[in-house]
């Protein structure tokens, strides 16, 4: 206590005590600007540009003076537009098959790394993340040929299960056309993101079942319970939070959804355009009908959608706990 | 009975996860006809080298690659740079505005991309910056998830008490940044180097929108163009894609564990 104040005092004498103070005093704000200048100009701009453009038609080749306000046309456009509704459809089917897989299955998954299996942990958990680091591109190349009609592996593999007897009636008699029936792109592409975000959410729980207090389920064991009776009244309700994080990650990604069915199933969206995602229409439309206007108005009511699903999740999983803020 | 079950599944899933892998690196050997032959192959062949002498033949390969290791080395370098810089001030001083200027970085965190797309073209246009590695590593020097990954570290990791002493002994306030902050912080910086690193590479999107000639393309570009070839040689295919993923799953056999862990104590801690 003592030594401090002896310290101090020839700080303040200092010819560059100001200086010091000085700097000491916007040091934090021009830390922070970095961040905040770019922001400014790569992000913030961008957007309210974007919202600029999306009340203008304009082709971005013939320059900014051709630039025509058409006030709300291009919303009313794309709300008529069937390909686009179709897009969408597109979009939430994918969502939702690749969605909801993805964290029934995370879930036990990570409960079962968690509970029983404290010395596979480390490896199983790093061989499941491993799809989430890797290439979109490469994985969905690997597995255009994998889901290859006469020659995939999954085909081959299909039949030969079919052939073992009592079991064999589960699987398909005939190969499956993966890629070229309208019915299958979708539930191939949503199993793609599957596989490749598993992992990712099984890290995040695994780091909600780490937050849970052990007492409580050495409680729950002394009066009998099951590890699915734990599993259902202890490790599910305290897990809601980093649910929520979870499920709105999943939701704001899914919704965007672009690489996967671009590769898998073509830039056109594959066969009757059933892999055409609503960001996939919005890059042709500006990339190829070189509609900047229609495009920006898209992506604006993409960002309406993904704002009211997060919103309803919200209210669905109760208070968030995005936590950071303290 | 339940645990062997467990770890049955557990097995069974890991298969399934790693099993895509495996087949990439055994498609990489083999031609075009062989991976389209009855049954696929499950073992490696010897048409490497064909393959490899087809992948050249159709992109600059070893320059496509160079050109994601350089976007993806400025991208980590200088995030580091400016999140811990960042991260440092938001946990380290009390300045007026601080949790309001904070809850601005978090809440730039959902801002969906897709939102960003049609105007980021066109501003790269305005720049200039069409065919320019820039166009990707500028925008993306600090990110509001590093800072908020720094921040968390810093300011659980770091004593205060340690840069009030610096403080007093008269260092500069970079200068504690410099020598204090960044030593100290050296499991967050490699989690957030490893993460920006994966990010920037398999980027394909951004490098979509802004590169259009084949010498510019990053591998990932290379290889899309490789596969909307009418005729598609899979087998060079495979060998460019083993190419572009052999470098992360060896970033990953080294440093899966610290990936992980950085990222779930960072992340997600109340």
């Amino acid at each position: 206590m003592q030594q401090a104040q002896i310290l101090s005092t020839p700080t303040r004498l200092r010819p560059g005590a100001r200086w010091e103070r000085f700097q000491r005093r916007y040091a934090p704000y021009i830390f922070i600007s970095p961040f905040f200048i770019l922001f400014a100009i790569f992000g913030l701009f961008p957007i309210v540009f974007s919202a600029y453009l999306s009340l203008h038609e304009w082709q971005p080749a013939a320059g900014l003076g051709s630039m025509k306000f058409v006030g709300l046309r291009n919303f009313t456009d794309n709300l008529t537009d069937p390909t686009f509704w179709q897009s969408l459809k597109n979009t939430g089917i994918i969502a939702l098959e690749s969605g909801i897989p993805q964290h029934v299955i995370a879930i036990p998954l990570a409960f079962a790394i968690h509970m029983g299996l404290k010395r596979v942990k480390g490896l199983m958990t790093a061989l499941y993340f491993l799809p989430y680091i890797t290439s979109v591109v490469a994985i969905s190349v690997i597995f255009v040929t994998i889901f290859s009609w006469q020659y995939g592996v999954l085909n081959v593999l299909l039949t030969w299960l079919h052939h073992i007897p009592l079991i064999g009636g589960l699987f398909p008699a005939e190969k499956v056309n993966w890629l070229g029936n309208r019915a299958f792109v979708q539930p191939a592409v949503a199993s793609v993101v599957v596989w490749r975000y598993v992992g990712w959410n099984v890290v995040l729980y695994l780091s909600g079942l780490q937050a849970i207090n052990g007492d409580l389920y050495e409680a729950a064991s002394v009066d009998g319970a099951t590890t699915f009776q734990q599993f259902r009244s202890i490790t599910l309700p305290l897990l809601r939070p980093i649910m929520f994080v979870a499920i709105t990650l999943t939701l704001i990604g899914n919704l965007q959804l672009f690489e996967e069915p671009y590769i898998i199933a073509g830039d056109s969206g594959g066969i009757g355009n059933v892999a055409l995602t609503t960001v996939m229409y919005m890059y042709r439309t500006y990339n190829f009908y070189s509609d900047a206007g229609l495009a920006a108005a898209m992506s604006w009511l993409l960002f309406i959608l993904i704002g009211a699903l997060t919103l309803i999740n919200n209210r669905v999983f109760g208070k968030s706990r995005l936590s950071g803020a303290d | 009975m339940s645990r062997a079950a467990a770890l049955l599944l557990l097995g069974l899933g890991a298969l399934i996860t790693v099993l895509p892998f495996y087949f990439m690196f055994v498609f990489a050997t083999h031609s075009r006809a062989e991976i389209f032959n009855l049954p696929p192959p499950t073992w490696f062949g010897d048409n490497s080298g064909a393959n490899y002498t087809n992948l050249l033949g159709k992109v600059p390969f070893w320059r496509n690659l160079w050109n994601s290791l350089y976007l993806a080395g400025l991208s980590t370098i200088t995030t580091l740079f400016f999140c811990s810089l960042a991260g440092y001030a938001f946990a380290m001083y009390n300045f007026k505005y601080r949790e309001a200027l904070f809850s601005v970085v978090l809440a730039t965190l959902l801002i969906p991309s897709a939102l960003n797309i049609v105007p980021f073209a066109l501003i790269m246009q305005a720049f200039g910056w069409i065919d320019q590695p820039r166009a990707l590593w500028v925008p993306g020097m600090a990110s509001a998830f590093g800072i908020f990954l720094m921040r968390q570290y810093i300011g659980s990791a770091i004593p205060k008490e340690l840069v009030e002493a610096a403080r007093i002994d008269g260092t500069s306030e970079f200068g504690i940044y410099r020598r204090i902050i960044v030593p100290l912080c050296g499991p967050a910086l490699a989690t957030l180097g490893l993460i920006t690193f994966i990010n920037s590479w398999n980027n394909f999107l951004g490098p979509l929108i802004i590169f259009r000639s084949v010498e510019t393309f990053t591998a990932p570009l290379a290889l899309r163009s490789i596969q909307g070839l009418v005729n598609t040689d899979w087998g060079a295919l495979m060998f460019g894609v083993a190419l572009t993923v052999v470098p992360l799953l060896v970033v990953f056999a080294f440093a899966s564990r610290q990936l992980i862990e950085g990222l779930t104590s960072g992340a997600l801690k109340g």
